[in-house]
C-alpha cells in the first residue's frame, strides 16, 4: 500500500523526520518496501516562460522558442503544437535528466539550429500519460522557480507490505494511529461532520444478513460528477491511482484514507428497491473489470428489480457505475462477512482493493461515519442534497474480551514491559484495559485478528521494539552433542557421496511430469488439478524421466558425456519412496591416444553403479538374486532388476529402450539404473566392536574350472553351484571367461570359473583336491553344465 | 713368480675386454674352469713342498680372488648396462595425459541440508521428514490457516483433486505441516530440523514450482523469542561462517504464530555481490515466531505447559547466499556444467571440525 508523506500528516501530528518515520514502521511490523520523492528526479527542471515563437527555418512541425527560465532569453527548439509567446511551462536546462524519456539534455543543433534546453511534456516528466503539447501552467507561476517546489510534489511517496492481519493498516490512518502509539506524533481526530439529509433515505435493504448483515445507504440527488479537484487527484495520482471523476475518485480516496470501502451506484439506472441477497445459480454480471462473472447461492450480490449491480464488497457493476452525466446517486456503505468474501473471491478468481479489505475484516463500527464522510465529500466536491440515511441491519460490533497476564511479555517474548507503560500502548491502539488479576483487555472493533493474550504480547512487544528482545541461548544438553541423523538419513547421505566420488554429477529436477512420461515410466498416482503446465501435472512415478530430460538438455548443449544421478521421492497411492535414479549417456571414456576410439556406456556399467551404491547404502549385496521385469523403458534383453527374495525389488537397471532413448531426443546408448532406497532393510545395531582378526594359516589354491553350457543359460546360475559345491573348502568362485565361437558347438558357451579353496589346519592332500573338483563339477552338471576336457 | 702377475695382469685385460656375457664366461673358463690357468695353480699347490706351499698358496689364492671379483664386477656393469640400454628404450613423454577420471559432484541443495543438519545436531536438533504430498488439515487448518483465510490464497497451493479421509490433497506449500507430524506424533520435549521440497504455483525470474526449504521447531517449557533470537543469530553465524552477522527482527504476520517475526540479515556489498555479514542493507531471510496457540492445541498439547518457537527459510536461497548462485531456476536444470561449477566434491561433508562450509 502506498501513501505520501503529507496524506499520513493529515492523520497525523508529527515533528518526526522521514527516515525516523519508516524506521517506526518496519519497527513496528508495517513494513516500508520502497520510498521516493517524485521531487528528487525533478530537481533540475524551472519554471520559464515563451517569451516568443518563431517558425523553424528548415522544418514545419518545429518553433524556435525563446525562453526565460529566470535567467534571461534562451533559444530553445521546440516541437510541442501549443507552445507559443506567453505560455509558462517547464523547463529542463543542458544537463537535466529527462525520467520520462531517459534522457539527458545536452546543447545540440536541431536541423541547424542551436537548442539550449527542452520544455517539457507531462509524459516527459513522468507526470501522467498524456503527450500531446508541453505542460502549460497558470499564467502566475514564478519564473525561475523550481518546478517540483511550486507544484507541491515534494511529497516522499512510501510504500509499505501490511499482512493479512492488519486490515486497519489498509487505510492511511490505520498507519497513522500505529505510528501514534509508537511515538512518532498524535493521532489527530477524525472530522466527521454528517450531512442531515432531506427526505426519506434510499431504499436498501438485506435479505443476507449472514453474508451482509449490514447495508447502510444514502442518495445524493443533483450531483455534478466532474473532475476531482487537485488536492484528491493529486494525492491519487502520487500513489499510481489514476483520477477518473469525483465520485469514482472519492470512493477510492476513502477506501485508501481509511480503510472503508464504499459503493457508489447512478440511481437513474437502478429499478426498484437495493438488496443484499444470495445470488441465484446462474445469475451473471458484467463488473467494472469488464468481465462478465457467472454466480452461484453461495456469494452475496447486490440487486435491484432488475438484475445484478455489485459483487457484494469484491466488485461493482459495469451496468450502474457512475458517469459523467449521473445526476443522483446511492452511496452504499455495507459490512460483508469476510469469510464469505473470501470464498466468493476465490471462486470467482476476481481480486480488488475492495475484496482485499472485507475479506480481511474492515472495521465494523466505522459504517455511520464511514458514509457520513463519503456523503460529506460527494456534497462539498460535487453539489447536490442528501437524503436521510437507511441503516438496514447491524454489523457485528461486540468485542471478545481476553485474560491478560502482562508478565506474558517476559515469559513469551522475553523481555520484561512495565504494567504501565503495557496498558499506555494498548490504550493508543484503541484497546480497552481493564488492570486487575488478570487484566480484562478489549480490541476495538478495527482489531478482530486479536484473539487472545500472545497477540496482546505482540502488540506490546512490537511497540517495545523486537531489538529489546535479549538474545537467549537454549539450554544444552551437557557433553557432546548426539548424533541426530536417521537410518534413512544415513544412507541417502552415503549413497549421495558414492556416487558422486564414482564421478556422478547429482541433479535435482521437478516432481512433477507430463502425463504422457509418467505413463511410460508406470503410470503417476497423482495428478494435480492445477498445474502450472502440462509438463508438471503427475507426480513422478520414477526419477528416470527428469534425469532423462536433463540429460537430453546437456547432449543438446554439446556434453559428450553425461552421468548424472538425483535422490529424491517417487509418489506412489500409498507412499512417497525414497529413491536413487541415474542416467549415463554419451561417452563412457572418450578417445584417447591410450584407448584409441572413445567407447560407450553399456548394461555392465549400469550394473557395476547399482552394485556400488547398492554397497554403499547398505544392502546385502551378495544375497541378492537377479530376476527380469525391468520395466518397459529398459532394452528387454539387457535389464535387469535385483531383488532380495523374489518379491523385494532393491534395484533395476540396464540399457534403456531405443524408443525410450528416442522420446527423449537423446542420441546413442543411453543406461539407467535405480535404486529404491527405501527397501533396502535397515542394518541391524551390533556395536562397534568387530569380530576377532584370525587369518587363515595356510594360503588358498586356486582351480580352473571351464564348462560347457547353453547359450541362454545365466552364469549366475552357474557360479552360485559351483560356490555352493564345497561350502567348507570354497571360499570364493569367480566368472572370468566367457566364450562361444570356434571350438564350442553351436547353441552352447563356455563359462570359465576360478575357484578359490581355503585349507583349514592342513594343506589339501591330492586326493581332498580331486575330490572338490568332483563336486564342482557334479553341482555344475545339474545345472546342465559339461566340464570341458 | 712374475708368470703369477703376468697371468693377473692377462686375465684382467681379458675380463676388461671381455663385451658380452659370453666373453666373460670364455674368460671364466679358461681361467677358473677345469682346466683353467689358475686352476691349474691351485691344483699345483698339493705338489708343492710346505714352504713353498706356505710362500705361493697365498699368492695363487689371491689370483684366484682376483680374478672371481673382476669377473663379477665386469658382469654386474655389463647387467646395468644392459638394462641402461633397454630402460633408455623405453622412456615415454611423461607429458602425455593420463586417462581422466570422470569427476562426479554433490547438490548445493544438498551440500547446504548436510550443512544445516550438522549445525543443529549441535544445537540438539534432529532431522525430521513429513509427506510432499499432504492433506490441507496438516499444511493449512491445524497451522491456524482456516478455509476462508486470505494466507491460503497467497499460498498459491497445487491441488489433487484426491481426497483421503474426507480432506483435500495437496503439495506441501510449505514444511511447515511437519511441526504438526512432530507434535502429534511425539512428548515434548521436541527439537527438530524439517528440509525438504515445497511447491507453490508459482514460476518466475525468482520462483520456481517446487523449492526446498527448511523449518525448525522447538517445543518446551519457557522457551521464549529470546531463544528463537539466539538460536537463529548462533544458526546463522554457523552457517555463513562469520561472527559479523547482524539480525533485525521485525514484527510479522504468520497464522501459525504469534508472535511473529521477520527476521533481517544485515550485508555487506564486497566485489558488487551482496555478502551476510555488516549493516550495511538489510534482506529478508527468515520468518519465525512463537509457535501459535491454537496451533499447540491442534496437536493435542496444552498450550498452558508447552511453549516455543518455530521458523522456516528457504535452502536454496541460504545456497544462493553463501555461495553465489544467482538464479534459481538453474538449481532444477541438471545443466552439468552449473553441477560441476557450483556442486560440491564427495569428500566436502560438513562437519563442526573441518567446517560447515565448503
Amino acid at each position: 500500500m502506498k501513501f505520501t508523506l503529507s496524506w499520513l500528516k493529515e492523520h497525523l501530528d508529527t515533528q518526526a523526520s522521514l527516515d525516523a518515520i519508516l524506521d517506526t514502521l518496519n519497527a513496528i511490523g508495517i513494513e516500508v518496501e520502497g520510498v521516493e520523492n517524485p521531487a528528487e528526479k525533478l530537481a533540475p527542471f524551472t519554471i520559464a516562460r515563451v517569451l516568443t515563437a518563431a517558425p523553424h527555418p528548415q522544418a514545419d512541425k518545429l518553433q524556435v522558442l525563446s525562453v526565460d527560465a529566470g535567467n534571461g532569453p534562451l533559444q530553445v527548439v521546440c516541437g510541442a503544437p501549443n507552445a507559443r509567446a506567453g505560455l509558462v511551462g517547464v523547463f529542463g536546462a543542458p544537463g537535466a535528466y529527462v525520467p520520462g524519456s531517459d534522457i539527458t539534455l545536452k546543447v545540440a543543433a536541431i536541423r541547424g539550429v542551436e537548442s539550449n534546453g527542452m520544455m517539457c511534456s507531462v509524459r516527459e516528466l513522468e507526470l501522467g500519460d498524456e503527450h500531446d503539447g508541453i505542460i502549460e501552467l497558470p499564467a502566475d507561476a514564478p519564473v525561475g522557480a523550481n518546478y517540483a517546489a511550486w507544484a507541491e510534489l515534494d511529497d516522499p511517496v512510501i510504500d509499505v507490505s501490511i499482512t493479512p492481519n492488519r486490515q486497519d493498516c489498509m487505510g492511511v490512518r490505520g498507519i497513522a494511529r500505529d505510528l501514534a502509539a509508537a511515538g512518532i506524533g498524535s493521532l489527530k481526530p477524525l472530522a466527521v461532520a454528517p450531512v442531515s439529509g432531506e427526505g426519506a433515505g434510499p431504499d436498501v435493504r438485506t435479505d443476507d444478513p449472514e453474508g451482509c448483515p449490514a447495508f447502510f445507504g444514502q442518495s445524493v440527488s443533483g450531483v455534478t460528477n466532474g473532475a476531482s479537484p487537485a488536492w484528491m487527484a493529486k494525492r491519487l495520482k502520487a500513489i499510481g491511482q489514476k483520477p477518473i471523476s469525483a465520485l469514482v475518485d472519492i470512493t477510492n480516496y476513502v477506501m485508501i484514507d481509511l480503510g472503508r470501502p464504499l459503493h457508489v451506484y447512478d440511481r437513474a439506472r437502478l429499478s426498484g428497491a437495493l438488496v443484499a441477497r444470495r445470488a441465484q445459480d446462474g445469475e451473471s454480471v458484467l463488473a467494472l473489470n469488464g468481465r462478465t462473472y457467472t454466480l452461484d447461492p453461495s456469494m452475496t450480490v447486490i440487486a435491484d428489480d432488475a438484475h445484478v449491480h455489485d459483487i457484494g464488497g469484491i466488485m461493482g457493476g459495469e451496468d450502474s457505475g457512475v458517469q459523467a452525466e449521473t445526476t443522483d446517486v446511492l452511496i452504499e456503505c455495507a459490512y460483508f462477512t469476510p469469510e464469505r468474501i473470501a470464498v466468493t473471491g476465490q471462486k470467482l478468481g476476481l481480486t480488488s482493493d475492495a475484496r482485499s479489505r472485507f475479506e480481511r475484516g474492515v472495521d465494523p463500527a466505522f459504517l455511520e461515519d464511514g458514509l457520513a464522510i463519503a456523503t460529506r465529500l460527494v456534497t462539498e466536491l460535487c453539489g447536490g442534497t442528501a437524503s436521510n440515511v437507511t441503516r438496514a441491519g447491524a454489523a457485528p460490533t461486540a468485542m471478545a474480551t481476553h485474560d491478560y497476564d502482562p508478565a506474558m511479555t517476559g515469559t513469551l517474548a522475553g523481555v520484561a514491559v512495565d504494567a504501565d507503560r503495557q496498558a499506555a500502548i494498548l490504550e493508543s491502539l484503541g484497546f480497552a484495559v481493564v488492570q486487575g488479576t488478570p487484566w480484562r483487555v478489549t480490541a476495538p472493533t478495527w482489531r478482530r485478528d486479536v484473539i487472545g493474550a500472545a497477540d496482546l504480547v505482540e502488540e506490546v512487544v512490537r511497540i517495545v521494539g523486537l531489538d529489546h528482545v535479549p538474545s537467549t541461548p537454549l539450554p544444552r544438553a551437557p557433553g557432546v552433542a548426539k548424533p541426530t541423523a536417521t537410518a534413512e538419513q544415513l544412507v541417502e547421505r552415503r549413497a549421495r557421496r558414492t556416487a558422486a566420488a564414482r564421478g556422478l554429477n547429482e541433479a535435482v529436477t521437478w516432481s512433477f511430469l507430463s502425463e504422457k512420461d509418467a505413463a511410460a515410466f508406470g503410470g503417476g498416482a497423482w495428478t494435480l488439478a492445477n498445474p502450472i503446465s502440462e509438463d508438471m501435472k503427475v507426480m513422478r512415478p520414477s526419477l528416470l524421466p527428469g534425469l532423462l530430460a536433463a540429460a537430453a538438455r546437456n547432449q543438446a548443449r554439446g556434453a559428450e558425456t553425461i552421468r548424472l544421478f538425483e535422490i529424491g521421492r517417487r509418489y506412489f497411492a500409498d507412499a512417497e519412496r525414497l529413491t536413487l535414479g541415474f542416467v549415463l549417456a554419451g561417452d563412457r571414456t572418450a578417445r584417447s591416444w591410450q584407448a584409441g576410439k572413445a567407447a560407450g556406456f553399456d548394461a555392465f556399467d549400469a550394473k557395476a553403479e547399482i552394485l556400488a551404491l547398492l554397497a554403499a547404502a547398505g544392502a546385502p549385496v551378495d544375497n541378492l538374486q537377479s530376476f527380469g521385469e525391468a520395466g518397459d523403458h529398459y532394452h528387454p534383453g539387457q535389464s535387469a532388476t535385483l531383488r532380495l527374495g523374489p518379491k523385494t525389488v532393491l534395484a533395476a537397471y540396464g540399457t534403456l529402450h531405443p524408443l525410450t532413448a528416442k522420446a527423449f531426443d537423446l542420441n546413442g546408448t543411453v543406461v539407467a539404473g535405480e535404486i529404491f532406497l527405501d527397501a533396502i532393510p535397515a542394518k541391524r545395531a551390533s556395536g562397534h566392536m568387530r569380530a576377532s582378526f584370525a587369518p587363515p594359516a595356510l594360503q588358498p589354491v586356486t582351480r580352473d574350472f571351464a564348462f560347457l553350457v547353453p547359450a541362454d543359460m545365466p552364469a549366475d546360475s552357474l557360479v552360485r553351484a559351483v560356490k555352493g559345491a564345497d561350502k567348507q573348502a570354497i571360499v570364493a568362485a569367480r566368472l572370468f571367461d566367457v566364450f562361444s565361437g570356434q571350438g564350442v558347438e553351436t547353441g552352447y558357451k563356455s563359462l570359465a570359473v576360478e575357484v578359490v579353496l581355503q585349507p583349514g589346519e592342513k594343506s589339501f592332500t591330492d586326493e581332498e583336491l580331486k575330490a572338490i573338483a568332483d563336486r564342482v563339477v557334479a553341482a555344475a552338471a545339474k545345472q546342465g553344465a559339461v566340464l570341458r576336457g | 713368480m712374475t708368470d703369477l702377475n703376468t697371468l693377473q695382469t692377462e686375465l684382467l685385460a681379458a675380463i676388461a675386454a671381455a663385451a658380452t656375457p659370453e666373453a666373460i664366461e670364455d674368460v671364466r673358463v679358461k681361467a677358473l674352469g677345469k682346466q683353467g690357468a689358475v686352476t691349474a695353480l691351485l691344483k699345483s699347490l698339493g705338489a708343492m713342498s710346505p714352504d713353498e706351499r706356505q710362500s705361493e698358496g697365498p699368492r695363487i689364492h689371491a689370483l684366484r680372488e682376483t680374478v672371481t671379483q673382476a669377473l663379477g664386477d665386469r658382469k654386474a656393469g655389463l647387467e646395468r648396462a644392459a638394462l641402461d640400454a633397454k630402460l633408455a628404450a623405453e622412456t615415454l613423454d611423461m607429458t602425455l595425459p593420463p586417462a581422466a577420471a570422470a569427476q562426479g559432484s554433490v547438490h548445493p541443495v544438498s551440500q547446504v541440508m548436510d550443512e544445516l543438519a550438522e549445525i543443529f545436531a549441535d544445537l540438539g536438533f534432529s532431522v525430521a521428514t513429513g509427506p510432499e504430498i499432504e492433506d490441507d488439515w496438516h499444511n493449512f487448518t491445524a497451522l491456524n490457516i482456516p478455509e476462508t483465510h486470505p494466507a491460503r490464497a497467497m499460498h498459491d497451493t497445487f491441488y489433487f483433486p484426491d481426497q483421503r479421509d474426507g480432506r483435500d490433497m495437496l503439495l506441501r506449500t510449505h514444511t511447515s505441516p511437519v511441526q504438526i507430524r512432530t507434535m502429534t506424533s511425539q512428548e515434548p520435549p521436541i527439537r527438530i530440523i524439517a528440509p525438504g521440497r515445497v511447491y507453490r504455483s508459482d514460476s518466475d525470474a525468482t520462483h520456481t514450482p517446487m523449492f526446498h526449504q527448511i523449518e525448525g521447531l522447538v517445543i518446551d517449557r519457557g522457551i521464549h523469542l529470546g531463544h528463537l533470537k539466539w538460536t537463529l543469530e548462533t544458526f546463522l553465524k554457523a552457517f555463513f561462517e562469520r561472527d559479523d552477522i547482524v539480525l533485525r527482527l521485525r514484527p510479522s504476520y504468520f497464522p501459525f504464530t504469534e508472535p511473529s517475526v521477520e527476521v533481517d540479515v544485515g550485508y555487506t556489498i564486497e566485489k558488487g555481490r551482496r555478502v551476510l555479514g555488516g549493516s550495511e542493507g538489510w534482506m529478508e531471510v527468515l520468518g519465525s515466531g512463537m509457535v501459535h496457540p491454537r496451533v499447540i492445541a491442534a496437536c493435542g498439547l496444552d498450550p498452558d505447559e508447552w511453549q516455543g518457537f518455530a521458523f522456516g527459510t528457504g535452502i536454496d536461497r541460504l545456497a544462493m547466499l553463501k555461495y553465489g548462485m544467482d538464479d534459481l531456476r538453474a538449481f532444477f536444470d541438471g545443466d552439468l556444467r552449473w553441477l560441476r561449477h557450483y556442486g560440491f566434491s564427495a569428500l566436502d561433508v560438513p562437519t563442526l571440525s573441518g567446517g560447515v562450509g565448503a
